[in-house]
């Protein structure tokens, strides 16, 4: 139940130059005169899982319905599965699977009847049908509550339900908005597996999330979204390298006043590449930790408590946006 | 085009297997309450009406010389077929745009939410057509059917539940919440239910009342479904009753197949 091996999996794919099974550019979405999605780029190749990353409101899920062909591009060009989606809609979505930001079962009928149901969407025949749902739960772990009701499961099971029903068509592509918010820690570690298993089999996986550690963990590649416009691209790691120092230093104060004055006496100081002052924390970012450290001594006002660690996409998101993901 | 009808019945095949999973409470409503009205309007007070009008009386001819029962069997018949059909593109509407999304789920697929509204609406058919047909047995029992044409109506009573079902859920889509629902059944379907030639004739309406009858798609059905069950009816009626309904239809479903992907596909 390893990540993967992104690393082998990308370099085996430069080879014979396959066109990607996403294509973006320039892609716009308006609703009157608001702009969600301003102009961006981006391509999805086979076999990767590509996140969009991004606080409430910037666009991620007009994105994820853009592709899923139930919205219509204002502007720019888009081409899934190398089909436009304008006049080609309805083939494209026959090829995908959709896991919707929120959960759409039928809540009043059988785990069992809704993968019935939803494979009759796809015009599948019975008998195939049935065989897949037998699989797909079993791969969903819902086994056991095949005949419940939908409605009293748990917010983990409802996912995982809703993942396996978007599975009912063999997707080559499969999106999803959010698969984890709102679930405890166990029930999200439990859905990750789902989908690195997924990504092992060699499925496309196109997801979209505010978890800065979901991001790291699921995706090969990302896009940092902040309101409607792509500010930054590239691999964990290459975001992370080209974009934070290679370590921060975290700083916690007993009073909000302790933490202003050492906020900019470290700035003063030059103690790191750039400080930020957060509500709870003053970080400083650094390539030189005991240059910075040396510093943090000589504070007026020592740090209740200091932290050394790696810089994680979080940071790079920090220094992007000015903002932190969870406010 | 058969790409159209494929899709509109893999939405009814979602509908009747929720149906079957819920069916009793719909069923004992759709069924149980037209047959309420029949033994109580047809049997105890139709007992009553036509006594008083000794039979060939004043009452009887406004009747087109029918019993009360026979009356008012057809009328329930279109009437029961209406609330289905409207209580069927109400709820079930936000329900499947915003209380569940499972609309949203449908045109995920390679469906779209013109098959969304077409199923809706030949649900609904199918809903009317169901409830109607018990009914009938019922009323014929009672003594209440007299034409052996009275199979007919159930066509009549189908193609109410389909216009009023496009129109009604076409007015469900557009809202946000629940809160005019009832309001619509107040003073739209419960007004229709009561004066469109259902229960009496409309011409014991005031005289400027009862031209309004022609947009009621009640009347219509009512008209037309009373023709099969008494075998009285003029091939033109039957004509421009029919295209009536058609008309009704026609314009609900070109005003709801916009507003369903304005909805659901923007
Ligand atoms: N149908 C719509 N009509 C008008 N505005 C919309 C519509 N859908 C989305 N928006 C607006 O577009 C912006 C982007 O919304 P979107 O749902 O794409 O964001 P998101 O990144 O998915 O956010 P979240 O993390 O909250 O899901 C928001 O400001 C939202 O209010
Ligand atoms: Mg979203």
């Amino acid at each position: 139940m390893r990540p993967g091996t992104p690393a082998v999996a990308s370099a085996a794919v430069t080879e014979p130059a396959e066109p990607p099974l996403i294509h973006a550019s320039s892609l716009t979405k308006r609703f009157d005169d608001f702009t969600a999605v301003d102009g961006i780029d981006f391509e999805v190749r086979r076999g990767e899982a590509f996140g969009f990353l991004g606080a409430n409101g910037a666009g991620k899920s007009s994105t994820m319905r853009m592709i899923g062909c139930v919205s219509e591009r204002t502007d720019g060009e888009l081409q899934v599965l190398g089909l436009d989606p304008r006049g080609h809609g309805t083939d494209i979505r026959g090829r995908i699977g959709v896991v919707p930001q929120e959960d759409n079962l039928d809540t009043e009928l059988t785990v069992w009847d809704n993968l019935l149901i939803y494979g009759r969407y796809f015009d599948l025949p019975r008998d195939v049908i049935r065989r897949r749902a037998e699989e797909l739960l079993e791969f969903a772990q819902l086994t056991e509550r095949k005949h419940d009701r939908v409605d009293p499961l748990s917010g983990g099971m409802k996912r995982r339900l809703t993942i396996a029903r978007a599975l009912m068509n063999r997707p080559e592509l499969i999106l999803l908005d959010e698969p984890t918010t709102g679930l405890d820690p166990q029930a999200r570690h439990l859905l990750w597996e789902r989908l690195y298993q997924l990504k092992r089999e060699g499925a496309t996986l196109v997801l979209t999330t505010h978890y800065l550690d979901e991001a790291e963990q699921l995706c090969d590649r990302l896009v940092i979204m902040d309101r409607a416009r792509i500010v930054a691209a590239g691999s964990p790691r290459a975001l992370i390298d080209a974009h934070a120092t290679r370590e921060v230093v975290e700083l916690r104060f007993a009073t909000s006043d302790a933490r202003d004055d050492a906020a900019l006496a470290l700035e003063q100081d030059a103690a790191g590449a750039r400080v930020e002052a957060l509500a709870e924390r003053v970080l400083v970012y650094t390539d030189d930790t005991d240059h910075t450290m040396g510093r943090v001594d000589a504070l007026i006002t020592p740090p209740a408590s200091v932290l050394v660690r790696r810089s994680t996409l979080e940071d790079v998101y920090l220094m992007i946006t000015g903002r932190t993901l969870d406010e | 085009m058969t790409a159209t009808r494929s899709g509109v019945l893999r939405v009814v095949e979602r509908e009747a297997q929720i149906f079957k999973s819920l069916w009793r409470g719909p069923v004992i409503l759709s069924f149980i309450t037209p047959v309420m009205f029949l033994a109580g309007m047809g049997v105890g007070l139709g007992g009553m009406v036509d006594d008083g009008t000794g039979g060939s009386g004043a009452g009887a001819s406004d009747l087109g010389g029918l019993d009360y029962l026979s009356f008012v069997t057809p009328g329930l018949l279109v009437a029961s077929a209406m609330q289905v059909a409207a209580g069927e593109s109400l709820w079930p509407v936000m329900a499947g745009k915003k209380w569940m999304r499972t609309y949203h789920a449908m045109v995920a697929t390679p469906l779209d939410a013109r098959h969304v509204f077409g199923g809706l609406i030949v649900w609904s058919g199918v809903r009317a057509a169901m409830s109607g047909a018990a009914f009938l047995l019922v009323a014929a029992i009672l003594g209440g059917v007299p034409s052996p044409w009275a199979p007919l109506a159930l066509l009549a009573s189908v193609g109410c539940a389909m216009a009023v079902s496009s129109l009604v859920a076409t007015f469900a889509v557009g809202q946000e919440s629940d809160q005019s629902f009832a309001v619509l059944m107040r003073i739209g379907i419960i007004p229709l239910f009561l004066f469109s030639g259902t229960f009496f004739p409309v011409e014991q309406l005031p005289d400027a009342v009862e031209p309004f009858a022609a947009v009621s798609p009640l009347w219509h059905a009512a008209e037309l479904a009373r023709g099969a069950t008494t075998g009285h009816i003029e091939a033109l009626e039957v004509l421009l009753h029919s295209l009536a309904l058609v008309g009704f239809f026609v314009v609900g479903w070109w005003w709801g197949t916009r507003r369903f992907t304005r909805e659901l596909q923007t």
